[in-house]
C-alpha cells in the first residue's frame, strides 16, 4: 500500500469511528513517506502559499482560500487548523485520490510559527505570509526573539521565486524582510486615526530588531504593532504595498479604503468580522491574492462573502440567546478581541474557559498580561470554567471585578447550562475560550443541540 | 500609610506574565487601605535609591538581560544597592533572580557579573525546565508556580532556600531547593504570575516594605479564598500531570 492510500485508509477509519480526521492521517502518511508532503505539493500547478504568525493565521488562511476559489482555482486547505507538518499532509491526503493524485490545484496552509522551519524543509512555498508575532505558549516556542532568529533562518533558505508577505507595522515581522533574498510584499494601516500614542503594557519589541536601540512610536495598534522607528539606525516602517488608508470599524463588520494609485478606484473591503484584527487578516489576505497575481476585485468580492472559523467569532444561538464564541490563546489575541467586543459599548456577559493542556499553553501566566482591567469595568457577569477555571476566576478578582459577579462552575455542560441560564433571552453571552476548552465547549454545545461539529465544515 | 513600589526593567524584564505580581502586591495593598504608587525603573534613566519600598524584578528574553545586565554594572547599580542596604525589599523571578546573584555562567564564553547581593551563582544548563513546580516552605506554606528556565541556580552560604522542591525542578534538580531567601530579598522561578497565587509571600513583602518608612506594621488579613482554591487547583496540575 502506497503512504498516501495508507493515510486514507486511517482518515475513513477515523471518520467511521466519528472521529475528525485532522492529523493523524498525516501523521501515517509522513511515517510511512517523509518525502510526501514535497511530492504531494509539487503537483500544484499555482503553488502554495503558506500562512504563519501568532495570531489570525486560522482566518487569514480561510479568506486566502476562498480568494482562490473566487479565481477559480481549486485550493488544499488545513481548514480545520491542524497546522504541523501531520496537519497539512492530512489535508494534502484527504484531497488526493487513491492513487495518489490531487484534485486541488493551489495549496493555502496555514503553519504553526514554530514548525515553519520543519515545514519549509518539505515544501518551498510560492508566497509566504507572516502575519504577527506576539509572545505566546512561552512555555512551548519560548521567547520571540529566538522564535524570530529561526524564522529568518528558514526564510533565508528560501530560493528568490518566493514573495514574501509581511507586516509593515509589525518590526519584528517588517525585519524578517532583511534574511530574504525574493520578491516583498507589506501590507499596514496607514489611516492615522487608528491607534493611539501610548505604548501598551504587553510590548515585546520595545528595541529595534537591529541595533537594540529603543524603537520610536509616532502611533501604537496593538502591543509593539503600530508606525515605528529606530532614531539609532534609522531602520523604520516600510510603505506597505498594500494599505489601509481609511478603516471603519463597526459593531460587526468593517470597511477599509485601501490606499494607492490602483487600489483607491476600487470599492471598499467590506471584512464581515468585527476587530481591527480582521481588517488586517484582511490585508494579509489581499497582499498575498496580489503576489498570486489575483485580481484585487476578486480578492474583494471574495471577502464579503467570508464565514469566520472556529470559535473565531461564530455565532451560535441557544434557547434565544446569542453565543459569541470568540478564541483566546494569548494576551495580544485577548486584548483584540476584548477591544473589538469593547468598541461596541456593551456591558458582556462572560463565559471564561481556561484550559492548560499543550494546545492552550501549560503556563497559565499569560492571562496576567491580558487586559482584564480594560475589561472589568464593564463585565456584567462572568461564569468561569476549565482546567483552570480558578486562575481565572482569581485574574477576575484582581482587575477589580466583584466576587458576586464571578462564578466558577465545574464542567462543561453545567457551566454552558449555568451561563445560558445567566442571560436573559434575546441578549448575548460571549464565550471566550482556549483552544481545548473551546474544542470541548463545542462538544457540549453539540450535545445539547446547539451546534454541528466543527470540523464538518 | 503608603507603600512605594519598584518595577525594575518593565519595558525588558516582564515576560511570562510577571506583571501579574505588581498588580498582586498594589491590590493587596489597597485592599486594606494603603495607598498604592508604582514606579518603574528601567535602563538608561538616573535613580532615586530612596524612593522604593518594595522592588518587582522579572524575567526577560536574552536580549533584555544582555541590556540589563550591562545598566545594572553602571551607577544604577549601585543605586539598587544603597536601596536594599537601606531596608527596601526585593522580589525577583527568572532572569531578575538570576541577575541579583554572584554571575551567570554562560555554555561557552565568559561569566556576566550579576549585582553580587544574593549569595547564589547560576550556570547554563544542557536541559530546559518547563513545567508547573510545587515547593514547600520550611513552615510548611505551599509555593505554586511554572518554571521555564535553562540557568541552574547554586545557593552559597548566606542565602537560604525558600523552599523545598515537591513537584518539578526548582533552582538546579540535584539539591531539590527553590528559590533563595536572604534578608528581605527573594529570588524564585515561579511564573504564574506567583504572588496573586502564593497570596502569603505577597503579604510578607508588602509587611517588609512598609517596615522601610513606617516601622513594624501588623496586616489586616484578607479572605483568601480565591487565592487559595487557585493554589490548590494548581498544586494538584502540578502533582498528577507533570
Amino acid at each position: 500500500m502506497t503512504a498516501i492510500a495508507a493515510g486514507k485508509v486511517t482518515r475513513v477509519g477515523l471518520q467511521l469511528l466519528g472521529r475528525g480526521a485532522t492529523a493523524l492521517p498525516g501523521l501515517v502518511t509522513l511515517a510511512m513517506d517523509p518525502d510526501a508532503i514535497a511530492r504531494l505539493s509539487a503537483t500544484l500547478g499555482h503553488g502554495t502559499v503558506c500562512v504563519s504568525g501568532t495570531n489570525g493565521k486560522t482566518t487569514t488562511t480561510r479568506m486566502l482560500s476562498d480568494i482562490v476559489r473566487a479565481a477559480g482555482w481549486q485550493p488544499v486547505h488545513n481548514r480545520s487548523g491542524s497546522n504541523l507538518d501531520r496537519g497539512i499532509a492530512a489535508a494534502l491526503v484527504a484531497d488526493a485520490t487513491w492513487g495518489g493524485e490531487l484534485r486541488g490545484d493551489v495549496g493555502v496552509f496555514e503553519i504553526d510559527e514554530a514548525s515553519v522551519p520543519r515545514v519549509l524543509a518539505r515544501l518551498i512555498p510560492g508566497v509566504l505570509v507572516i502575519t504577527n508575532l506576539f509572545r505566546d505558549q512561552l512555555d512551548r516556542y519560548f521567547e520571540i526573539d529566538a522564535l524570530a532568529r529561526r524564522l529568518g533562518e528558514a526564510i533565508g533558505r528560501l530560493p528568490d521565486t518566493t514573495t514574501l508577505v509581511l507586516n509593515a507595522d509589525d518590526p519584528i515581522v517588517a525585519f524578517l524582510a532583511t534574511s530574504h533574498r525574493g520578491p516583498l510584499l507589506t501590507f499596514g494601516v496607514d489611516d492615522r486615526s487608528v491607534g493611539g500614542t501610548v505604548p501598551q503594557a504587553i510590548s515585546d519589541a520595545t528595541r529595534c530588531p537591529r541595533c537594540k536601540s529603543p524603537l520610536r512610536y509616532s502611533r501604537v495598534i496593538l502591543a509593539h504593532v503600530g508606525d515605528w522607528r529606530c532614531e539609532h539606525c534609522g531602520l523604520e516602517r516600510p510603505r506597505p504595498d498594500v494599505s489601509a488608508a481609511a478603516v471603519q470599524l463597526g459593531p460587526n463588520d468593517s470597511r477599509l479604503r485601501l490606499g494607492g494609485p490602483v487600489a483607491s478606484a476600487m470599492d471598499d473591503v467590506v471584512v464581515p468580522l468585527p476587530g481591527l484584527y480582521n481588517a488586517y487578516n484582511a490585508l494579509a489576505a489581499i497582499a498575498a491574492a496580489r503576489a498570486l497575481d489575483i485580481a484585487l476585485s476578486t480578492a474583494i468580492r471574495a471577502l464579503a462573502g467570508f464565514k469566520p472559523a472556529f470559535g473565531r467569532l461564530e455565532i451560535v444561538e441557544a434557547e434565544g440567546r446569542r453565543l459569541r464564541l470568540l478564541l483566546v490563546k494569548n494576551p495580544a489575541g485577548f486584548n483584540a478581541a476584548i477591544g473589538a467586543l469593547l468598541e461596541t459599548g456593551r456591558h458582556p456577559r462572560i463565559l471564561g474557559a481556561l484550559n492548560d493542556r499543550d494546545a492552550d499553553s501549560r503556563d497559565v501566566s499569560w492571562i496576567w498580561d491580558a487586559d482584564f482591567e480594560a475589561l472589568a469595568p464593564r463585565v456584567a457577569h462572568a461564569t468561569v470554567t476549565g482546567l483552570r477555571a480558578r486562575d481565572l476566576a482569581l485574574r477576575f478578582k484582581y482587575a477589580g471585578v466583584p466576587r458576586e459577579r464571578v462564578a466558577v462552575v465545574a464542567g462543561w455542560v453545567p457551566a454552558i447550562r449555568a451561563a445560558i441560564d445567566g442571560t436573559p433571552v434575546g441578549e448575548e453571552l460571549v464565550v471566550l475560550a482556549t483552544y481545548t476548552a473551546m474544542l470541548s465547549l463545542r462538544d457540549a454545545l453539540a450535545r445539547l443541540g446547539f451546534v454541528g461539529q466543527f470540523w464538518e465544515d | 500609610m503608603d507603600l512605594r513600589i519598584g518595577h525594575l526593567y518593565p519595558d525588558l524584564m516582564s515576560i511570562y506574565g510577571d506583571r501579574g505580581n505588581v498588580l498582586a502586591l498594589t491590590q493587596r495593598a489597597k485592599w486594606r487601605g494603603i495607598d498604592v504608587e508604582t514606579r518603574s525603573f528601567t535602563a538608561g534613566e538616573t535613580w532615586d535609591p530612596d524612593w522604593a519600598d518594595v522592588y518587582f524584578f522579572g524575567g526577560g528574553q536574552d536580549q533584555g538581560q544582555d541590556i540589563v545586565g550591562a545598566d545594572l554594572a553602571g551607577p544604577n547599580g549601585d543605586a539598587l544597592k544603597r536601596s536594599i542596604d537601606g531596608g527596601a525589599a526585593v522580589f525577583s523571578v527568572c532572569g531578575g533572580y538570576q541577575l541579583l546573584g554572584h554571575e551567570y555562567v554562560p555554555e561557552v564564553g565568559d561569566p556576566i557579573p550579576g549585582l553580587g547581593v544574593l549569595d547564589v551563582t547560576t550556570r547554563a544548563g544542557k536541559v530546559r525546565f518547563v513545567g508547573n513546580l510545587l515547593a514547600e516552605t520550611d513552615d510548611g506554606k505551599t509555593l505554586i508556580g511554572f518554571e521555564n528556565h535553562s540557568g541552574y541556580t547554586y545557593l552559597g552560604p548566606k542565602a537560604k532556600p525558600l523552599g523545598r522542591v515537591i513537584a518539578g525542578h526548582g533552582n538546579n534538580e540535584q539539591d531539590k531547593t527553590e528559590g533563595a531567601v536572604q534578608g528581605k530579598l527573594i529570588g524564585c522561578y515561579l511564573h504564574g504570575s506567583a504572588l496573586p497565587k502564593n497570596p502569603w509571600l505577597a503579604d510578607q513583602l508588602i509587611t517588609w516594605g512598609l517596615a522601610r518608612r513606617h516601622g513594624a506594621v501588623e496586616l489586616t488579613p484578607l479572605d483568601d479564598t480565591e487565592e487559595y482554591a487557585a493554589q490548590s487547583q494548581a498544586a494538584e496540575v502540578a502533582k498528577t500531570r507533570t
